[in-house]
Order: structure tokens, then C-alpha cells, then sequence
């Protein structure tokens, strides 16, 4: 079963599997080109960790991509997934920190960014984003390539 | 003896690849079934008008009180969003996927130039810098499905797709959407036009397209002083109508006013609506009407 992916920067993926009875580990390393095939296809290697967003591939794929496209959503919980999940109870703030990373993002992204990071939140009944959650979410969601 | 197990017997590890496959193509079938008629306009051949003709059609269309959308698929030249005055709108990810801008009479569209940075901007996507022809070609489909998928075009009753030069780019739309209620096929009276238009003719027939009409474009051109009408090239060979049953849907004259209307983002049928052309066009928009009403 998939135990863990990593992206060291340079376009290749390495994706680890480990056999759920014995634990022996083997791992899948793709050089850039398979790597962008499997990203253009859309497909996440270890399975989807959070709803896929609208025009991910797009957003995530395009280069000189214009920065104001996109009037910022609120990030609603929910708000723009695609799988029709049922909005999650819950208000949740950013500390002036967090904003200040988020500003990092860029545009193009940033709202889909915005809203994956705050679903993660609510969804563990955290009130408040703060760079230490921002971590923990991305480290868990695997979004080093956002 | 080493035994070597198959992908069914491995599985695919977590990663749900073929659920993550399904999915793309739930969502697009669902996005479909909120659109009553899809509708390609594609040719093969660039330089014909397929983009100024789609926008028209679309305003003409609308203004007959139809929910309509126009889907720009040609992404390394688009022009839609200029053309119908939306260049420069912004979007919003809104619930139920990315708004579309609304333009003259309510016409919803979406087009790659809404996404650039610049009007001169080259298509690029991020990925290794060589041998792009790798991938390229998946991330562009993959886009066009998005561009019909992840737009929230609420219910319509015609969405029009401008697809790009090349016959290629028929068959991928038809990948996506292996049924469109129509397709039109434009060229003009060219020679050179006309044979690569009878590939496109024989790529649609051998899909099974159920309902696919020819239009000429720039057949004609009629002088403002005096009335008389010009044809624009030396009469060619015949043309493609009857060919595999091909019939000919419309043909629409030169007007040199209406390159600088769409340029203007302003459609010509709305702003000459009395010109041969719009009376052309309007004519096109009721057959096709007609041919998607006997579906």
C-alpha cells in the first residue's frame, strides 16, 4: 500500500509503497517526464487527500498564468469543491502570519490554496491558521507542489 | 520460477488511479447533462472564421433568447473573450465551479485568455523545458476537459465549442464529448481550404457525427456603393456539400466591418443587424435551430 510520496524539486517523484503484512518497502521514482504526465493526467500519486478543486490542473499547470484571473472567494468551507461535500460548521480566523505566507502563494492559486488549507482546519475543529497549522496540513495533504 | 504478478492481482497501491480517472469523467458527464445541445464549430484548417463565426452564432443565438455558452478550446490562439467583450473579466470559484464571464445578451464564455498574463502571451505550462511534445498534449486535453467540467455554466440550451485548426483537435473534443447534437464544419471557397475541410469531413463521418452542416465563410463580398456582389475566389472545384452526405448549412459573406466589430469585442449581428452577413448568419442560427430541434 502507498506509504508516502516525496518531491525532491528537480522533476522527479518518488512514491514508497510498503507491503501491509510484512512491511518490506519498495519505491516508484519517476524521472521529470513521468512525473509531468502522471500531473497532466491529474492524478495524484497515493490517492486524493483533499477534493479536487476547480481547474486544478489548469491552475496548478499553467505558466504565466495572469495574477488577478480570479476575484479571492471567501474560503467558505467548501466552498468550491467539486464533490458536492457538505459544508462544514465552523469559524475559522488567520492569524496575521498565516495571511502573511498565503500572500507568498501566488495569486493565480492562492484562493484554492486558501480553501484547501481552511477545510483541513474545520475539519479538525481548528479555530485559527496559523503558519504551525499551515505546516501540519501540508505535510499531511502532500502539498508540496502548491 | 520468479513469479511475476499482474497489475489486477497488485492493485494500484492507494493511489485509486481508476477512481481518480472515473471521477474526471463523472464530473463531466455531469456537467453535461445540464446542457441540452452541445455544438462544435471546427474546420481543420485555420484562417477560416471559425472564432468570429462562433461568436456571432452565439450572440444571435442568445438574442433569440437561448441560454447560450461559448467554449473557446483553441488554447494557443483564443480569441473568444476579445471577440464577445470579455477580455479582462475575472472569475470566481464559486460552488459550483468556476463562474463564467457574461457577455453580450448573456452569453457565458470561457476561453484560455482569460487565464494569460498579457494579450501577447504564448501558451506555456510548467513542466521540463525539453522535449515538452512529451506531455504537452495531455495537459492540453486535460484542460479542455476542465474548460467543459469545472465551469459552472448552469443549465443551457446550446454550448458552443470553437475548436482549434488541426483534425486532430476535432477527435479530441469528440473524445470528451463523443455525441455533440451538431457540428459545423466551416471553410471558404478555396481550393486549398476545401481539401483540408474533406479530411475533417471524413474524420466526423467515420466517428458517426449525427448531425454535421458545412458553412462557406467569406464566399462573397458586396460593394457599399452599389450593391453588387463579388465572389471573393476564382470558382473552385465543387464543393464539399453532398459529400458523405455533408449538406451545406449556410454561407456567409465578406464583411470587412465585421473583423472590426469582433475586434471591438462588439458582435456584428448586434451592431449591423441588417448587413448581408448577419442576415447570413441569422439564417445559419435557424437551421441549426431546426436541426437541433429534429434530434
Amino acid at each position: 500500500m502507498f506509504a508516502e510520496r516525496q518531491i525532491p524539486g528537480d522533476g522527479t517523484l518518488a512514491a514508497v509503497f510498503s507491503c501491509p503484512s510484512c512491511e518490506r518497502e519498495m519505491a516508484m521514482l519517476t524521472n521529470p517526464y513521468e512525473t509531468q504526465l502522471v500531473s497532466g493526467l491529474d492524478i495524484k500519486i497515493g490517492g486524493r487527500t483533499v477534493p479536487e478543486q476547480p481547474m486544478e490542473l489548469l491552475r496548478t499547470s499553467l505558466d504565466g498564468a495572469r495574477p488577478d484571473a480570479f476575484v479571492e472567494a471567501d474560503a467558505s468551507p467548501a466552498a468550491a469543491t467539486l464533490a458536492g461535500d457538505v459544508p462544514i460548521a465552523g469559524r475559522l480566523t488567520w492569524s496575521a502570519d498565516a495571511l502573511e505566507r498565503l500572500e507568498r502563494v501566488p495569486s493565480f492559486v492562492r484562493g484554492m490554496v486558501k480553501r484547501i488549507y481552511a477545510d483541513w482546519a474545520r475539519e479538525r475543529g481548528i479555530g485559527e491558521m496559523t503558519p504551525e497549522v499551515m505546516n501540519r496540513a501540508r505535510t499531511e495533504l502532500g502539498l508540496e507542489e502548491m | 520460477m520468479r513469479k511475476i504478478r499482474t497489475y489486477t492481482e497488485v492493485g494500484p497501491g492507494g493511489s485509486s488511479i481508476p477512481e481518480q480517472v472515473a471521477a474526471q469523467g463523472d464530473r463531466l458527464t455531469a456537467r453535461l447533462k445540464d446542457i441540452r445541445s452541445v455544438v462544435g464549430i471546427a474546420s481543420g484548417k485555420g484562417g477560416v472564421g471559425k472564432s468570429a463565426l462562433t461568436a456571432n452564432l452565439a450572440a444571435a443565438l442568445a438574442s433569440d433568447g437561448l441560454r447560450v455558452g461559448a467554449l473557446d478550446a483553441d488554447l494557443n490562439g483564443p480569441s473568444l473573450a476579445r471577440m464577445l467583450g470579455v477580455a479582462g473579466a475575472r472569475m470566481v470559484a464559486g460552488e459550483h465551479g468556476i463562474e463564467p464571464p457574461m457577455a453580450a445578451v448573456g452569453v457565458r464564455v470561457i476561453s484560455m485568455e482569460l487565464f494569460q498574463d498579457g494579450d501577447d502571451a504564448p501558451l506555456r505550462w510548467r513542466g521540463p523545458e525539453a522535449d515538452g511534445w512529451v506531455w504537452r498534449n495531455v495537459v492540453e486535453t486535460g484542460t479542455i476537459r476542465e474548460l467543459i467540467s469545472d465551469v459552472a455554466w448552469g443549465e443551457l440550451d446550446v454550448l458552443l465549442v470553437d475548436v482549434a485548426p488541426g483534425t486532430d483537435r476535432i477527435g479530441r473534443l469528440l473524445d470528451l464529448v463523443p455525441d455533440p447534437a451538431a457540428l459545423l464544419l466551416v471553410t471558404t471557397p478555396s481550393e486549398m481550404s476545401r481539401r483540408v475541410v474533406a479530411r475533417s469531413v471524413r474524420l466526423v463521418r467515420e466517428a458517426c457525427v449525427g448531425k454535421v452542416g458545412l458553412v462557406e465563410n467569406m464566399t462573397s463580398w458586396e460593394c457599399p456603393n452599389c450593391g453588387t456582389r463579388t465572389d471573393l475566389y476564382e470558382p473552385a472545384g465543387p464543393d464539399l456539400s453532398g459529400r458523405d452526405g455533408i449538406e451545406k448549412w449556410g454561407a456567409v459573406p465578406f464583411d470587412p466591418r465585421l473583423a472590426r466589430s469582433t475586434d471591438e469585442g462588439v458582435p456584428f449581428v448586434l451592431s449591423h443587424p441588417e448587413a448581408p452577413a448577419t442576415l447570413a448568419i441569422r439564417e445559419l442560427t435557424a437551421r441549426l435551430l431546426g436541426e437541433l430541434e429534429a434530434k
